[in-house]
């Protein structure tokens, strides 16, 4: 699998946030095998030291790093928080999120194509953060995304995969583009199914960080990963209405009357 | 003249943007910064100088989803 060129052999992309602690949370990236995680940018005083720390523990894990947008509601905003993140990880790579609704945390798919190709033609390598909508994709790939980022749920919802046909329908529809589950991802198993359908690869953060063990949950979404990944390969059976029996019938004893 | 840097009301002699993040204890920090919502690169820092209520946001690497 690779990103704009960059060959990954894991398909687990892991959030940096909300973790009990900065070493349960290298425990877990550790755990989950994941090559890439995802990170942010935020204000920070004079006198503050947690974003030095925090890149201090960024360098160590010697990870390759895919800074977010988020909480950016404005092109203008994504564009320019986009910039600052660029130099700040020094990477061309950027998960954009430029969010609507703020019960859902949606995309404001209109904003985010916009930003997309305002960011593609500043040579950016956009991960556009949107919906499963298949004109919308579309867009984004018109606009100079080669990667493309649908929601599985809301944020942070740990509801699975809202909407199975959809999915399915974009993946048939972009056989060629690599497509990230980002986001609203609970449980493993919702991991495996994403895999399933022939994503790529899914991105997810808080199933893991706020979970009861994280590095337990990582490793937990690791095998669930590669498990599904095996699944789609080895092409599952549809599912049928009527029963059909596992065992041959032909050559059962005649025990009747 | 007064800034705003992050929100806060600063009280500064004009000067560039590079000479003001220094006096407000930014020297050395990794950090990237914008002022009036338009990135501006470091190494365009020392050249930009600032002008009363300038709009100054300066971020840090941090935790993110």
């Amino acid at each position: 699998m690779s990103f704009y060129g960059v060959e990954l052999s894991s398909r687990l992309l892991l959030g940096t946030a909300r973790y009990p602690s900065p070493a349960v949370l290298g425990e877990a990236v550790k755990a989950s095998g994941a090559e890439v995680v995802t990170v942010s940018v935020r204000r920070e005083s004079g006198a503050g030291r947690a974003g030095q720390a925090f890149w201090t523990l960024v360098q160590e894990m010697g990870l390759r790093v895919l800074p977010n947008t988020a909480g950016c509601h404005t092109v203008k905003e994504a564009v320019t928080t986009a910039h600052m993140a660029a130099e700040l990880f020094d990477t061309k790579w950027i998960k954009l999120e430029v969010i609507r609704d703020d019960d859902t945390l949606q995309p404001d798919i209109f904003g985010l194509v916009e930003a997309a190709r305002v960011l593609s033609d500043d040579g950016f390598e956009v991960f556009p953060y949107t919906t499963e909508d298949l004109v919308v994709a579309d867009r984004l790939v018109e606009a100079g995304c080669k990667v493309l980022m649908p929601w599985g749920a809301p944020i942070g919802s740990a509801r699975g995969l809202n909407n199975v046909y959809g999915l399915r329908a974009l993946r048939a529809h972009f056989p060629d583009i690599p497509l990230v589950v980002d986001a609203g991802l609970g449980t493993p198993s919702h991991a495996a199914a994403a895999m399933e359908l022939g994503y790529d690869a899914v991105l997810l953060n808080t199933a893991v960080a706020e979970a009861g063990d994280p590095v337990g949950m990582a490793k937990a979404f690791a095998l669930a990963v590669e498990a599904g990944r095996l699944a789609h390969l080895a092409r599952p059976l549809e599912p049928r209405d009527m029963a059909a029996p596992s065992t041959p019938m032909i050559g059962k004893a005649a025990l009747g009357d | 003249m007064h800034i705003y840097v992050n929100g806060d009301r600063h009280s500064i002699d004009p000067e560039t943007l590079a000479a003001a993040l220094d006096r407000l204890g930014y020297g050395g920090k990794k950090i990237a910064t914008a002022v009036n919502g338009r990135f501006v690169a470091a190494a365009a820092r020392p050249g930009l100088k600032l002008a009363d209520g300038d709009k100054v946001e300066v971020v840090a690497p941090m935790q993110g989803g």
